[in-house]
C-alpha cells in the first residue's frame, strides 16, 4: 500500500518538474528572454540570497548560544585549558572573517544586481589592495601559529620523571590496561607472548613484570602527572578521552604515549555536571573494524589518597593467574612469588 | 614550433571531409575530446548518484538508530539483520565506498575529467587533444576502473570497508574485517586502473595547453580556467604516482607476505611473523598524494568559478594575475603539508610542528582569491544565472569550510578534534560541497556550448535554492557534534554516555541530507530533458568573451570548421570604458575597438 502511495507521489513530483520545465521555456519564448535581457527571477534571487544571511545567521547565532552547554565538553586536564583558549580564540578570529566575507559575498549579487543601464566599474587589478590582504592574514596567521606552536611544544615534550606510568593497549574490540605494581615498573611484553589470558603479552621473564596488575578500568590520580604508554596489537586504533583534550593513536608496533594532568576528579565533575552516573570515558577514534563504535573504557579520576588505597588494593596479574608462574624462569620463581604477593611458595 | 603548424594544417584539410564516423567510432571509441568529456560527465552523474545514495543510507542509521531498513532489503540483501539493522561492517563498507566515489570517480574523473577534456581545445583554441587516442584510453581505463570498484560491491565478503584512507593493518589483514578481503583487492586494483586513467589524462591535458594554444595566446591571455586546470594536472602527474606505490607495497603486504606497514601483530589467535614494518609509512605516502588530491578536485573548481563569477559580474577578474599566483602557491604547498592529517598518528611531534608551520602559510593564497572573488562582485552588474549562483554557493562553501581548517591545521587544537566530526563537516564543506558546485555550475554553464541547447533556469534556481540551503544544514550542524567530540565512523553512539546527546540535530541531518539528495533528481531531469526539449542555444548566450563561444552552436569534429581564431587579448575584457558591448571576445584586434584600447594597448 505505502509503495502504491510512494509511486503516486513520486510520479506527482515528476509532473511538476516537467510542467515547470514546459512553462517556463514557453513564457520564456514568448517573451523573449535571453535575447538581451535579464528577466525577474535576478531580482528573486538576489533578494533570496540576502535573506538566506540573515535567517542563517539568525540560526546560526541562535543555536550557538542557546545550545553552547551541549557542545561544549566540560574540561578536565591542565594542557586542555591551553588548547580550550587557542580554540576559541581561533574561533573569534575566523568568527570575524566569516561574518564579513560571507555578508560582503551574499549583499553584493543584491546592490550590485544587474541593470541594462548600469555599467560595471572595469576594475582589473589594484597591487597595493593585494598586497594588503596577503599580509594581513599573514600576519593574524603567525601569530595563531606561534601561540598553537608553543601549546604543542609543551604538550607533546617528554612527560617529568615523577609521572605515573599506564599502559594503554588496544585490541579489536576493547582496551586493556597495565600497572607497575609495587615496583612502579612496567615489565617487558612481547605480540608473541599473547594468548587468550596474557592478552597483553606480559613478558615473565622480567622481574619488573610479577607485580604488574591489569585492571578493569583505569584510574589516575587528580592533580599529579599521568603518563599514557600506548600500543596496540592488530590494527591502529585511537586513545581518545574528549574531557582531557587528549588523543593519540595507537599503532601495531609503533609504541606512542601522552601524558596529562587531571584536574578534575570523577566525583568533582559528578557535582559539576550534575549528573551522578557521570563517568570520564576511554573512546576508540581510529576506524578499527565492526566493534569501534563500542570499544568503551571507564577513567576514574580519585583524589591522590584515594589513587594510592585503590593502587595497594590491586592484586598481581601473576596472582590472580598463578598458571603462568610457569613461564617464569626457574631462578625467579622465588623471587617472582614475593613481589607478586603469592603466600607461601609455589610448585 | 613548425611542427604544430603543420598540425594544424592538416587538421583543416582533414576537416573538411570528415563526417563518415560509425557510431562506435563517434560516441563510444571516441577520439574527440568534446565526446569523452560528456562520457566522464555521464559516468560521474551516475557514480554521485550512487555514492549520495550510500550516504543516504547510513544518514538513515545515524539520524533514526531504531529504524527497520526492512524496505531496502531488495538492493542490501544480506547486510541487513532479520531485525531490519545495518550490519555494522557494512556500515563502515558504505563509509569507505561513498568517501572512494566521491573523492575519486566524481570530483577527480568527474570534474577534471569532464573539463579539462572539453574546455582545454575549446578555450586554447585548438582542434583536439594533443593525443586523441591518450584521451580515449583514458576514458577507457576510467571505465575500466569503475566497473571493478561497482563489482566490488556486489560480491559475499563485501567492498572494501577500512575507510577511503584504506590505512593498514586494518586494511592488509582479511582477519581484521571481512572488507579487507577480496573487496579490498579489488579496491587496489581498480585504483591502479583509475591512476593509469588520470595520468594519460593528465600529460594530455599538459601537452595540450603547452603546445597547441592559437596564434596570440600566450600564456598571460589563458583563462583562469585553463590555468586551474594545468595545474591540476600536473598536480596529479607528480601525487598519484605515489600512491601507486602505496598501493603495490600493500599489495605486497597483503598477497607476498612482506612487511612493508606491518608488525608485532597479533590477530585471530595466532602472532604473524611480519616485523619490523610500519603504518605510519603507508600513511606518509597515501597523503603525499592525499593533500595534493584535495586542491586536484578544488582547483578546478575554482578555475571554474573565476570563469563564471568573471562572465556574470560582467567585470573582469580582480587581480588575474594575483589568482595565477595564488593557484601556482597552493600547488606548491600542497606538496609540503601532508603530514597535518598526522598529528597525532604517533609521528614524532617535531614534524609535526613543521607541518604546522607550513600548513597554516597555504591559508594565505587560499584567502586571497577569496578576496578577489569578492572584489570582482563589487560594483559589477551580477546577472544570476543558476551557473552563477552556484558559483557564489561556492565561494560561500570554500570560505565557511577554509576557515575551519585552521582549527585542525593547528596541531595542538587538532589533538582534541582530530576524526571528530568537525572534520566531517570541514572537508565536506571545503572540499565535498565548493568542489560539486562547481562542477555543477561548470554543467550549467556550458552546456549550451556541449548540447547546444540550454538548460532550463527556474529548474536551476530550484535546484541551487535546495542544493544550498539543504548542504549548509546537513554539514554545518557537524561542527557541534564536533566539537562534543563525536568520532568519526561510528556505527552507533549509544555505547558511550558521552555521546548520548544530540539525537535531534542528528536526525535534522538525516533530513537535510535526503531532501537534498532528492533535489538533485530535477537537475538529472534537466540534464537529460534538456538535450532534446531544452530550448536551443544561441552562439554566445552569456556574452563570453573566450573562444569556445567562437564556435558554431554544436562544434564538429575539429571545433572550429574554417580556421582556429586568432587571440588578440586577455578573456576578462568586461564592460570596458568606452566599449560598445559590455563584453570584447578574446578574438577581436585592438584595431577594431580604437575606442575603448587602454594607453598600453594602442
Amino acid at each position: 500500500m505505502s509503495g502504491i502511495v510512494l509511486g503516486i507521489g513520486l510520479l506527482l513530483v515528476v509532473a511538476i518538474i516537467i510542467a515547470i520545465f514546459r512553462v517556463s521555456t514557453l513564457i520564456g519564448i514568448a517573451k523573449q528572454e535571453g535575447k538581451e535581457g535579464v528577466g525577474k527571477s535576478n531580482k528573486v534571487n538576489a533578494v533570496l540570497l540576502v535573506l538566506f544571511l540573515i535567517g542563517s545567521l539568525t540560526l546560526l547565532f541562535w543555536y550557538s548560544i542557546a545550545n553552547f552547554d551541549s557542545y561544549d565538553v566540560p574540561l578536565a586536564s591542565e594542557h586542555g585549558a591551553v588548547t580550550d583558549q587557542l580554540f576559541w580564540t581561533t574561533m573569534t578570529v575566523t568568527g570575524i572573517v566569516f561574518l564579513i566575507t560571507q555578508a560582503l559575498l551574499l549583499v553584493f549579487p543584491f546592490i550590485y544586481r544587474y541593470k541594462k543601464t548600469n555599467q560595471a566599474l572595469f576594475y582589473p587589478d589594484n597591487n597595493k589592495l593585494e598586497l594588503i590582504w596577503t599580509l594581513v592574514p599573514a600576519v593574524v596567521l603567525t601569530l595563531l601559529i606561534f601561540t598553537g606552536w608553543k601549546a604543542w611544544v609543551d604538550i607533546m615534550d617528554k612527560a617529568p620523571d615523577d609521572s605515573e606510568q599506564i599502559e594503554i593497549m588496544g585490541y579489536q574490540f576493547a582496551w586493556a590496561v597495565r600497572y607497575g605494581g609495587a615496583d612502579g615498573e612496567l615489565g617487558g611484553s612481547d605480540f608473541r607472548l599473547i594468548d587468550l589470558d596474557n592478552r597483553m603479552g606480559v613478558d615473565f621473564a622480567d622481574r619488573k613484570a610479577h607485580d604488574d596488575f591489569i585492571p578493569t578500568e583505569i584510574h589516575v590520580p587528580k592533580g599529579k602527572n599521568v603518563e599514557f604508554k600506548i600500543r596496540a596489537t592488530d590494527v591502529i586504533h585511537s586513545v581518545y578521552a574528549p574531557h582531557f583534550r587528549l588523543q593519540m593513536n595507537a599503532v601495531p608496533g609503533l609504541p606512542t604515549s601522552f601524558w596529562f594532568v587531571p584536574t578534575k576528579s570523577t566525583a568533582d565533575m559528578r557535582e559539576e555536571t550534575g549528573d551522578d552516573s557521570f563517568n570520564y570515558e576511554l573512546v576508540c577514534n581510529k576506524i578499527c573494524g565492526r566493534g569501534h563504535f563500542a570499544m568503551r573504557y571507564i577513567i576514574v579520576v580519585d583524589e591522590p589518597d584515594d589513587y594510592t588505597k585503590w593502587y595497594n588494593s590491586q592484586q598481581a596479574w601473576l596472582k590472580l593467574n598463578p598458571d603462568y608462574m610457569s613461564k617464569v624462569p626457574e631462578e625467579l620463581r622465588e623471587v617472582a612469588a614475593i613481589s607478586a604477593g603469592i603466600d607461601g611458595t609455589t610448585d | 614550433m613548425s611542427t604544430t603548424q603543420i598540425h594544424v594544417e592538416a587538421e583543416v584539410h582533414h576537416d573538411d571531409h570528415d563526417h563518415h564516423q560509425s557510431f562506435v567510432q563517434k560516441y563510444i571509441f571516441s577520439e574527440d575530446h568534446k565526446v569523452i568529456a560528456k562520457q566522464f560527465l555521464i559516468t560521474g552523474i551516475f557514480w554521485a548518484i550512487i555514492g549520495g545514495g550510500m550516504s543516504i543510507i547510513f544518514r538513515l542509521q545515524l539520524g533514526f538508530p531504531e529504524i527497520n531498513l526492512g524496505f531496502l532489503e531488495p538492493i542490501l540483501g544480506g547486510w541487513l539483520t532479520p531485525s531490519g539493522k545495518l550490519d555494522s561492517e557494512f556500515y563502515l563498507a558504505l563509509v569507505t565506498m561513498h568517501g572512494t566515489i566521491m573523492v575519486f570517480f566524481v570530483l577527480t574523473a568527474g570534474l577534471s575529467g569532464t573539463f579539462s577534456n572539453f574546455l582545454i581545445p575549446l578555450q586554447i583554441g585548438a582542434r583536439d587533444m594533443a593525443s586523441g587516442f591518450m584521451n580515449m584510453l583514458s576514458y577507457w581505463f576510467f571505465f575500466l576502473s569503475s566497473v571493478i570498484m561497482f563489482v566490488s560491491i556486489f560480491i559475499e565478503s563485501g567492498p572494501a570497508s577500512g575507510g577511503w584512507t584504506i590505512y593498514p593493518p586494518l586494511s592488509a589483514l582479511p582477519e581484521a574485517m571481512s572488507g579487507s578481503g577480496l573487496g579490498m583487492t579489488l579496491w587496489l586494483v581498480s585504483m591502479v586502473f583509475f591512476i593509469a586513467s588520470t595520468l594519460l589524462g593528465g600529460i594530455n591535458y599538459i601537452t595540450t595547453v603547452i603546445n597547441m594554444r592559437t596564434e596570440g595566446m600566450s600564456f598571460s591571455r589563458l583563462p583562469l580556467t585553463i590555468w586551474a586546470f594545468f595545474i591540476t594536472a600536473v598536480l596529479g602527474l607528480l601525487s598519484f604516482p605515489v600512491l601507486v606505490s602505496a598501493a603495490l607495497l600493500l599489495i605486497f603486504d597483503r598477497s607476498f607476505g612482506t612487511s612493508f606497514y606491518l608488525s608485532d601483530i597479533y590477530i585471530a589467535g595466532e602472532a604473524l611473523p611480519n616485523i619490523g614494518g610500519s603504518p605510519i609509512l603507508f600513511q606518509h605516502l597515501f597523503w603525499f598524494l592525499g593533500h595534493p588530491e584535495v586542491y586536484i578536485v578544488i582547483l578546478p573548481a575554482l578555475g571554474i568559478t573565476s570563469e563564471i563569477i568573471s562572465t556574470n559580474s560582467r567585470k573582469p577578474i580582480f587581480g588575474y594575475k594575483a589568482m595565477i599566483g595564488s593557484i601556482l602557491g597552493i600547488a606548491v604547498l600542497s606538496f609540503v603539508v601532508w603530514a597535518h592529517h598526522m598529528f597525532i598518528t604517533g609521528m614524532n611531534p617535531f614534524l609535526g610542528s613543521i607541518f604546522m608551520f607550513l600548513t597554516l602559510i597555504i591559508a594565505i593564497p587560499s584567502a586571497v582569491k577569496v578576496f578577489n572573488y569578492l572584489t570582482t562582485l563589487w560594483r559589477g552588474n551580477i546577472v544570476l544565472t543558476p551557473a552563477m549562483l552556484f558559483s557564489i554557493g561556492l565561494v560561500s562553501y570554500f570560505i565557511s569550510g577554509g576557515l575551519t581548517g585552521l582549527f585542525m591545521g593547528n596541531s595542538a587544537i587538532d589533538i582534541m578534534i582530530h576524526d571528530t566530526y568537525f572534520i566531517v563537516a570541514h572537508f565536506h564543506i571545503v572540499m565535498g560541497a565548493a568542489a560539486f558546485f562547481g562542477m555543477v555550475a561548470g554543467v550549467y554553464h556550458w552546456y549550451p556550448k556541449m548540447f547546444g541547447r540550454m538548460m532550463n533556469a527556474k529548474l536551476g534556481y530550484l535546484h541551487f535554492w535546495i542544493s544550498f540551503i539543504g548542504i549548509y544544514l546537513v554539514f554545518f550542524p557537524l561542527h557541534y557534534i564536533g566539537m562534543a567530540g563525536f568520532p568519526r565512523r561510528y556505527y552507533s553512539f549509544t555505547a558511550f554516555d558521552a555521546f548520548s546527546g544530540f539525537t535531534d540535530l542528528n536526525m535534522l541531518v538525516s533530513i537535510a541530507a535526503i531532501v537534498t539528495f532528492g533535489a538533485q533528481f530535477i537537475f538529472v531531469f534537466n540534464f537529460f530533458y534538456s538535450m532534446w526539449r531544452g530550448k536551443r542555444a544561441p552562439e554566445n548566450p552569456w556574452r563570453s568573451n573566450t573562444l569556445e563561444w567562437t564556435t558554431p552552436v554544436e562544434p564538429g569534429h575539429g571545433n572550429w570548421p574554417g580556421e582556429i581564431p586568432t587571440v588578440h587579448r586577455w578573456p576578462y575584457d568586461y564592460s570596458k570604458p568606452g566599449a560598445k558591448e559590455d563584453f570584447i571576445p578574446q578574438n577581436i584586434p585592438f584595431s577594431d575597438t580604437p575606442e575603448s584600447n587602454l594607453d598600453h594597448e594602442k
